[in-house]
């Protein structure tokens, strides 16, 4: 088990003052100004040698990422944009970054900030999280009247400023063009890549769009070291990841824990087991609602890593870990995951729009079990002609779970199908 | 996608508080010169809290204050679900019933609030309560989970929404939070780490 003198973030849960006094007493703020003073290259190279990856689903390496921006400004302002638009389902860990620890994300800011050039961060917090958002808007003026953040930053004649901004209720947001877009006051719907944002971003200025978990461990990681944080875990999977236990587990929590730990052994740990054991497991959701389920026989040796997971055809994706027990339906457990992305598309590309309605009235019929044996064919092969074909990956995000369901329990969907024979079936096309 | 339409019924005028205006005005401070449209979030989010709601005479207040195209405004407020287009009850309860919600229970609380408060969507008869189910929100460790204005309430079942309903019914402020006792998002029964709080410094 990791030790807690190499967790980041000792006041998860918010026992301990959330202030700016309680933050520094936990060691927040302490030689900011040496860190900065390393350059712009110091930061990133030691960034990338801590192998730090991009906590918001992608994994994408974080240090790489800054590397992108521009070295020298062509006259356009350099922007850092948080997103704080946290919505995927089983996912609560920036929540609890944000309401408990919000100083480590603004010392963060300034630190990442710095290193891309930029003078000006703007943190994108969902519409619902208003308590959260109030915290975070409190750290930042506590930050800014401790000379923190501001003119001359810290003292290293750096300045910058933190905003908050919010959202009103879109998960789509939570893909960077399109929280770009719903920060420049318009509809949240993606923009077509190229150019990416470290060209073309925020106010068609170079941007860097971070989740809010890889921009809060960064001061930490500058403090120990890179070679710290790449200590710790797998080789290509470094460091500490907050992981969310929910569904059927004795204590469901929040927790920071050693990526590459055994799934097994991070459920049985710290949320008390699947309820009624774990020969009661029936399948897991590993990395938030858009993976692909997992059975009991892949999770019996799995561990949390961007890596295994994606060998066995899933994910880390944000280490939201669903876990569902024998009394499950799981056919209805991903129809109202296929709800959620109907009610969440855009509307932008007709493959999304028209086929997560398409997708879920099927998934709503196989419930029940009134359809025809054909039609679990049918359905894959429109998650298919879905995924890849739009320009987000919300798409890609619907098509998945379905795709998890039908590979791993097809002769379910069979049963509940044969079992209503005799029963009028009704048409398939709505 | 969700389609959302303008309501019916709607004002000949909308009214501005003080603190909505200044608010406005604050706002657009936040962003460059020439980007006050960055602004029509935060500032449609006063009015919500100002009325409970956004009606057509606000969208076009909106447009005026921040220079915008009025079809800007009016997509922005159709496009986001948290705009309510219609009025809720004083009490306007926000049910998750997305997986991880609907895995722990939240069938339980769908029920509890048809009974005390009835179909989704339409305002009780003395005004006090509305409620409708939502999409995740981000609370899948303390499931299931209600927002109620600027709070969450969570770790519910039946009878906890029962109690919770009741409670606003006889003018109380019910206590945020988790309903079985937990602090924030730490297993039941205490944390697994972190129980020395002298460590903590990063060095």
């Amino acid at each position: 088990m990791l030790k807690d003198q190499d967790r980041i973030f000792t006041n998860l849960y918010g026992f301990d003052d959330w202030g700016l006094k309680g933050a520094m007493r936990r060691g927040d703020w302490s030689g900011t100004k040496e860190i900065l003073a390393k350059g712009r290259d110091g930061i990133i190279q030691e960034m990338k040698d801590s192998g730090l990856r991009g906590r918001g689903g992608a994994g994408f390496p974080t240090g790489l990422k800054w590397s992108f921006m521009p070295k020298e400004s062509d006259g356009r302002p350099h922007y850092l944009v948080v997103n704080a638009d946290e919505s995927e389902p089983g996912t609560c860990k920036d929540r609890d970054i944000m309401r408990h620890d919000p100083h480590k994300l603004v010392e963060g800011c300034l630190i990442a900030g710095f290193a891309m050039a930029a003078h000006a961060a703007y943190i994108y917090v969902r519409g619902e999280f208003i308590r959260e958002r109030e915290h975070l808007e409190a750290a930042v003026a506590q930050a800014r009247e401790a000379g923190l953040i501001g003119p001359n930053a810290c003292g290293s004649g750096w300045d910058f400023e933190v905003y908050v901004h919010h959202g009103a209720g879109a998960y789509i947001c939570g893909e960077e063009t399109a929280l770009l877009e719903s920060l420049e006051g318009k509809k949240g719907q993606p923009r077509l890549k190229p150019p990416f944002p470290a060209g073309m971003g925020l106010y068609g200025c170079p941007t860097t769009v971070n989740n809010v978990e890889s921009i809060a461990v960064a001061p930490t990681i500058l403090r120990r070291g890179g070679a710290w944080f790449a200590g710790l875990g797998k080789a290509n999977n470094t460091g500490t990841k907050i992981f969310c236990i929910s569904g059927h587990v004795a204590r469901p929590c929040n927790v920071e824990e050693e990526m590459g730990i055994p799934m097994r052994e991070l459920i049985e740990r710290h949320a008390g087991g699947v309820r009624g054991g774990w020969d009661n497991l029936l399948a897991v959701i590993p990395g938030g609602s858009s993976v692909p389920m997992l059975p009991k026989s892949i999770c019996d040796d799995m561990t949390m890593d961007f890596d295994a997971l994606r060998n066995a055809k899933s994910g880390l994706g944000t280490a939201a870990v669903i876990v569902m027990d024998k009394s499950t339906d799981l056919i209805k457990a991903i129809a109202r995951l296929s709800r959620f992305y109907k009610h969440e598309s855009c509307g932008q590309c007709t493959p999304c729009r028209e086929g997560t309605g398409w997708m879920w009235r099927v998934m709503e019929r196989l419930v029940k079990g009134e359809a025809d044996p054909s039609e679990i064919d049918l359905l894959l092969q429109v998650t298919y002609q879905v995924e890849g074909h739009t320009i987000c990956a919300l798409g890609d995000a619907a098509a998945w779970p379905i795709q998890g369901l039908i590979r791993h329990f097809r002769p379910v969907i069979e049963e509940r199908i044969a079992s209503r024979r005799g029963v009028p079936v009704a048409h398939a096309a709505e | 996608m969700s389609v959302r339409r303008l309501y019916h019924d709607q004002p000949a005028h909308f009214v501005p508080s003080g603190t909505t205006t200044a608010f406005a005005d604050l706002a657009v401070t936040r962003y460059p010169a020439g980007r006050q449209a960055s602004a029509v979030l935060p500032v449609l989010w006063k009015i919500h809290e100002q009325d409970g709601w956004i009606c057509e005479p606000a969208i076009r207040w909106v447009a005026e204050r921040l220079s915008m195209p009025y079809i800007r405004v009016l997509e922005v407020a159709t496009f986001y679900t948290m705009f309510n287009l219609a009025p809720a009850g004083t009490h306007f309860l926000q049910v998750c019933t997305t997986t991880p919600c609907w895995l722990r229970g939240s069938d339980g609380v769908v029920s509890a609030c048809r009974e005390k408060i009835g179909p989704e969507g339409v305002v009780r008869a003395d005004g006090k309560f509305s409620w409708i189910e939502v999409e995740c929100l981000g609370a899948c460790v303390n499931a299931p989970t209600i927002q109620l204005r600027s709070d969450f309430y969570e770790d519910l079942d039946h009878d906890k929404t029962v109690a919770l309903i009741e409670a606003l019914e006889r003018g109380e402020n019910p206590k945020p939070g988790s309903a079985i006792g937990r602090h924030s998002s730490e297993p039941l029964g205490g944390a697994t780490t972190l129980k020395d709080l002298s460590v903590g410094g990063d060095d």
